[in-house]
């Protein structure tokens, strides 16, 4: 039996901006039902590839493909009929308040309108925000708004979800509230395309992870086989203070046989087997062993440079 | 880049510039009430004691269908600049509706056409108060609803050119600084062109508010109408020219 087609094919695409490779040859596809992640650092080219998906910029070169139409502006309507797009900015309607913001943005896609307060009803539910719904958004708290981002890409019952950093900005509570959501989505079934630069929140809602850097993509696979490949299964940070920092102690550790990494400070140990240093070996000195995590994987693959 | 074509969507977005005004309106109607009546007090009645009858009709008369025409260009004007700006990089309003099956092009036009039923509320609120003054002729004047129509769609569309190009609020300046205060006291609102010298009429008939006023003022006195049909085409004209420009910078700038 052959796979179901994917909801998103993307072959080769290349985005230029003046000359500059943003997007330099991804290649990728989201299948039915699948939660993609994109990862990397800023300007990596997340978020301009969210842009050809969603019709928002055309790719200079590749094929680009999305429920099987190709990404043409002739199609453009036909496609956005059928995506659901929680952009990275607040973009929600401040003169209107919450029920308003969603039934409008219903009638633009044509939604009648006793169908629309139907839905509108339905996703105030789902946010949690019955009791604010004749506010106006100037009201409401960051997390509010993004919960009513969130409801607002799911008026036309889109076949794919795309979800670009969902919860930049948010404290840890309402962090947690937008996942929880976003993992009620997953178990119905929707099929969604998402964003992110934090680890935890890859970790915890994606089923699959594409990490691009420089506009390639330098690892692919779920969330455990990168860790497993890239990082191991424990990692030990050891806290040098500036007169141990080149010790022969220090100097042993580094050697391995493990992978270290040296960041400032810190120096990090990648155990892939479980079998790492004695505690003799680390005697007097600072650190802390904890399983290897996604972050690792990020650190290891685009380096721990700033990229602003 | 190819020139895009609006759909009936833009009548949602027509729909949705009605929906958020609804908050404002109180405060818009008053100004179109109040903004007009002032000059026709201060300058139709004020300076019109020491001003004889302009081409055959009392200053006020002659003053009047200038002033609607002046309003209409008004309402148009701050829509689509002051307020499309916001809509395009404050509040992001574009980007998210261009998330759903709406094209640039609708969103525009939704804009413009929101822009053009201002300019009508407002011409009819001008025009019933001076009609109940006596200074409009009345077989003629429910015309003046479509005109102001008219001139809100091509003061719309010429905003929108302005408000794609700008980088931030104060670009405005210089719009109306050297375009929309220009064509207030240059474009036959006040004085009849006739007494400019040949280039400076020439520079008047370039300006869009001229062409507005002589047609006004033909439906509201009765009297100019040789030049009509010419000032008709060159408004469609320039608004079709002003809306195709305003789509394309507008597509360049957030759909790229």
């Amino acid at each position: 039996m052959s796979a179901p087609a994917p909801v998103v094919e993307a072959r080769e695409l290349v985005k230029t901006y003046d000359g500059r490779r943003v997007v330099d040859g991804l290649s990728f596809t989201v299948a039915p039902a699948d939660c993609l992640g994109l990862l990397g650092p800023n300007g990596a080219g997340k978020t301009t590839t969210i842009k050809m998906v969603t019709c928002f910029a055309a790719p200079t070169a590749g094929t680009l493909s999305v429920f099987g139409i190709p990404v043409v502006p002739a199609n453009h309507a036909r496609i956005k009929a059928r995506l659901g797009i929680m952009q990275q900015d607040d973009s929600l309607d401040p003169d209107l308040t919450v029920e308003k913001n969603l039934t409008i943005y219903g009638s633009y896609f044509g939604i009648p309108a006793r169908e629309g307060a139907r839905r509108t009803a339905d996703l105030i539910r789902f946010a949690e925000l019955a009791e604010r719904r004749g506010e106006t958004i100037r009201n409401l708290s960051g997390g509010m708004r993004r919960r009513l981002m969130l409801a607002r890409a799911l008026l036309n019952e889109p076949a794919l979800l795309v979800l670009d950093e969902p919860t930049t900005g948010l404290d840890p509570q309402a962090r947690r509230l937008v996942w929880e959501r976003i993992r009620t989505l997953k178990r119905r079934g929707t099929t969604i395309l998402l964003t992110t630069h934090y680890m935890d929140e890859a970790a915890q809602l994606c089923d699959r992870l594409i990490i691009v850097d420089g506009g390639r993509i330098v690892a692919e696979g779920t969330p455990d086989t990168l860790v497993a490949r890239h990082v191991g299964r424990e990692v030990v940070e050891v806290y040098l203070g500036g007169d141990r920092s080149d010790d022969g102690a220090v100097a042993r550790l580094a050697a391995g046989p493990w992978r270290s990494e040296r960041v400032g400070d810190v120096l990090y140990l990648y155990l892939s087997d479980g079998a790492g240093p004695s505690f003799d070996a680390l005697a007097g000195l600072h650190f802390a062993r904890r399983p290897a995590t996604l972050e690792d994987v990020f650190l290891t693959l685009t380096g721990h440079g700033l990229r602003d | 880049m190819p020139y895009a074509v609006p759909t009936l969507r833009a009548l949602r977005i027509w729909r949705r510039d009605l929906e958020s005004w609804r908050r404002y309106s109180v405060s818009f109607l008053v100004a179109a009430l109040s903004d007009p009546l002032f000059y026709l007090v201060g300058i139709g009645y004020g300076l019109g004691r020491f001003v004889n009858a302009i081409e055959g009709v009392p200053f006020a008369v002659f003053l009047t269908p200038g002033i609607i025409a002046f309003t209409a260009m008004n309402s148009a004007t701050f829509e689509t600049t002051i307020g499309s700006f916001t809509r395009m990089s404050e509040q992001k309003t574009y980007a998210a509706i261009l998330a759903t099956p709406c094209s640039v092009a609708d969103i525009v036009a939704g804009d413009v056409l929101w822009a053009a039923s201002k300019s009508t509320i407002s011409t009819a609120i001008v025009l019933a108060v001076t009609a109940a003054f006596g200074l409009v002729r009345i077989p003629l004047a429910p015309l003046l609803l479509p005109l102001g129509f008219l001139i809100g769609l091509m003061f719309g569309a010429l905003g929108m050119v302005v408000t794609a190009k700008a980088p931030s609020y104060d670009f405005f300046n210089y719009y109306f600084s050297f375009v929309f205060s220009v064509m207030f006291l240059f474009a036959g609102v006040f004085f009849p062109l006739a007494s400019l010298p040949p280039w400076a009429r020439g520079v008047a008939w370039i300006m869009p508010l001229t062409h507005a006023v002589n047609v006004a003022r033909a439906l509201a006195t009765g009297v100019g109408w040789g030049t009509i049909p010419g000032d008709l085409l060159w408004m469609v004209v320039v608004t079709a020219a002003a809306f195709a420009v305003a789509e394309r910078l507008v597509r360049g700038r957030i759909q790229v």
